[in-house]
């Protein structure tokens, strides 16, 4: 048996390849140099099941777009997305519907993402329902289970959202994607608009979740200390590309890329002090429009290093050993 | 003995009316800023940080709110029970303030330099072509790309960080004493927050305008404060130099705030530990009891926590902890 085929077959192994998610353009008819956001851009990665890959970026640099592509929320405009053999990207209607149950997401707002009139247990329930898992007679127990796995008490399935605290509300979104039993989850900002302390708890349990029940996750964030504690591999997006990715240790010990130096370099940590961060890297402006792109490397307008090569051609994205790769002429 | 403080907050106290009863969302506290520093508050949503700021500007929501007791002092003058009309002369010129979400409080309908140049007007009875003049060299202090031009743009012409740029200039713009700055790098992406710090920090350095930092990020205040404080239900627990309190921090909680967070290690180890907890979540402030309100989630609590409310008492030069057992270890 050829052993690379089956481990990319494995249930929970995600692969993308070349994906790209374009806004706008071609499609309006009045209007003929309609404007085209290149969101997603050529995205390429894959991650064995069971392991966390984490997305990190700006806003405006693509990585809540490549999420939802992958969960087919938004149309996907080329690329494959392959979850344990199965290429989700080409499915259609009820082929999709039924394999929404293999993948599943929670998102950044615990507030907004759950039905205010509905009953914490029904939220949770719902899918079930919807994708007809187990018998009739088992849900209820189904849902007290989910609940005790998340760390809520079964009593607590008959509370509405607003009766709990912004933790718990991320709990039941949790337990609502856990239901179907997924193979992947994906996580866009998940404790972003928790408090400090709160994030812990949120991070540690879905630690041992995926520990039980062998997840894969893909792992949006902007926060580069939550990336490097959960995620095995991590890949830095600007502008609708990957610019750089490698193994968590190899990312955060030995960064290549001028961008994500300079963001490395930008957040303020408790190590840090008044006297040595004026002696940092500094990134100047805003990343430019992704409706505009100029030639050559996208980061070339802000980067401290950029040659005139940089503003031809685009680097592409090398393997520099160790599965460290970058996109950069220079580095 | 030094000088006064520039700003002095004695005792403060303020209550809400709730349908559940009085909750006391500021008990006692205590702050001091000189001219030239910062100071950073700290703490978890409902800790009181963000209301620190509003008893300080005199815009406590009243009613429910209610400043009960206590003294605010700047340069000597009280503020608590002065009368709205010179309280409005002092906001903005004295005391200046920035917003955590820089689109919801600049207006939509004015340009940026008109909304600048309005308070110079209003503060310093400047003729509009001065004030204009004033609101564009405060543009290009603040470091806008071509501030004559971009004071004729509308607020949403600008990208986030620019906008909170404008708050910035628009705060400094009468040259204040105090600036309290709530979160004002929460919407922004960690790029542009450095630069949003290093401005402040470089102005600060230049006008020697003593600065309230009010922020849930430790990593921000090691590397812009020189002074914090941590707050939780409503008390200062916790209080000192960066330093001090960083490198030995006393109180539990704020023992639980450095290390519940995944900070960005330079040097990552192969081998992940579980993150540290705090079990539990912030108390209900009307449900307070009569002991530390942090008693019931602190690993530390002994029988003494849950009767009596520990006062900030010396653990430390320069610094000062509300919690019976770092009391009880420094006594010993």
């Amino acid at each position: 048996m050829n052993a690379a085929a089956t481990k990319s077959q494995e249930s929970g192994t995600l692969t993308v390849e070349d994906l790209k998610v374009y806004f706008g353009g071609a499609k309006r008819f009045f209007s003929k140099d309609a404007a085209t956001v290149h969101a997603v851009d050529g995205v390429s990665f894959s991650v064995p099941a069971g392991q966390t890959f984490g997305v990190v970026g700006e806003s405006g640099s693509g990585k809540t777009t490549t999420a939802l592509a992958i969960m087919r929320l938004v149309p996907i405009t080329a690329g494959k997305v392959i979850l344990g053999g199965t290429a989700i990207s080409d499915l259609k209607k009820e082929e999709l519907r039924s394999a929404r149950r293999r993948f599943q997401i929670i998102f950044q707002d615990p507030y907004s993402s759950l039905d205010p009139r509905k009953r914490a247990g029904d939220i949770v329930r719902e899918p079930l329902d919807l994708m007809q898992i187990g018998k009739l007679a088992e849900r209820d127990a189904m849902v007290a289970e989910l609940f005790a796995q998340v760390g809520l008490r079964p009593e607590q399935r008959a509370l509405f959202p607003h009766q709990f605290s912004g933790g718990q509300r991320q709990r039941i979104g949790l337990a609502r994607a856990l239901s179907t039993r997924p193979e992947l989850i994906v996580c866009d900002e998940p404790v972003s608009a928790l408090d400090v302390a709160i994030q812990a708890q949120i991070l540690n349990l879905m630690a041992k979740l995926q520990r039980d029940l062998g997840l894969t996750y893909l792992f949006i964030s902007h926060d580069l200390g939550v990336v490097q504690h959960i995620c095995d591999q991590v890949a830095v997006m600007y502008l609708g590309q990957i610019v750089e990715q490698a193994d968590r240790v190899s990312l955060f010990t030995n960064p290549r890329h001028p961008y994500t130096k300079s963001l490395l370099a930008a957040v303020p940590t408790v190590h840090g002090n008044k006297r040595d961060r004026r002696t940092r890297l500094r990134l100047k402006g805003d990343p430019p429009s992704p409706i505009n792109l100029p030639p050559g490397c996208r980061f070339a307008s802000r980067c401290p290093m950029a040659e005139a090569r940089c503003r031809q051609a685009s680097p592409p994205l090398e393997d520099r050993g160790d599965g460290h790769k970058v996109s950069c002429f220079l580095v | 003995m030094a000088e006064d403080p520039l700003l002095s907050v004695k005792d403060i106290v303020v209550d809400f009316k709730t349908r559940y009863g009085n909750a006391r969302v500021l008990d006692h506290v205590t702050l001091d800023v000189n001219s030239g520093e910062i100071l950073g508050i700290v703490g978890e949503s409902g800790c009181g940080k963000s209301m620190t700021a509003l008893s300080i500007m005199g815009l406590v929501p009243n009613p429910p709110g209610k400043v009960t007791s206590g003294s605010i002092k700047i340069d000597g003058m009280e503020l608590v029970g002065m009368d709205v009309d010179r309280l409005r002369q002092i906001r903005g010129k004295d005391i200046g303030m920035i917003f955590q979400e820089p689109m919801t409080s600049l207006n939509p309908v004015f340009t940026v330099g008109e909304q600048i140049a309005e308070s110079v007007r209003l503060h310093e009875n400047a003729r509009p072509k001065a004030a204009m003049d004033r609101a564009v060299e405060m543009l290009a202090a603040v470091e806008i790309p071509e501030a004559e031009t971009r004071a004729k743009a509308y607020p949403h012409q600008l990208s986030g960080g620019m906008r909170q740029r404008v708050m910035i200039a628009m705060a400094l713009a009468c040259r204040p004493k105090v600036l309290i700055a709530d979160e004002p790098t929460t919407a922004l992406d960690a790029t542009v927050q450095a630069q949003i710090f290093d401005l402040l920090q470089d102005l600060q350095e230049e006008t020697g305008t003593a600065i309230i930092l009010i922020t849930h990020d430790m990593g921000a205040i090691a590397e812009l404060a020189d002074t914090v404080a941590v707050m939780y239900a409503g008390r200062v627990v916790e209080k000192g130099t960066v330093d001090a309190v960083l490198s030995a921090p006393q109180h539990p909680y704020t023992k639980g705030l450095i290390t519940c967070v995944p900070h960005l290690e330079p040097d990552p180890p192969v081998e992940r530990h579980e993150l540290m907890e705090i079990p539990g979540v912030v108390p209900a402030l009307t449900e307070l009891g009569k002991g530390c309100a942090f008693a019931p989630r602190c690993g530390e609590a002994i029988e003494k926590c849950s009767g009596e409310k520990p006062r900030l008492l010396a653990t430390g030069d320069a610094h000062v902890t509300a919690c019976w057992v770092a009391q009880q270890e420094r006594a010993q």
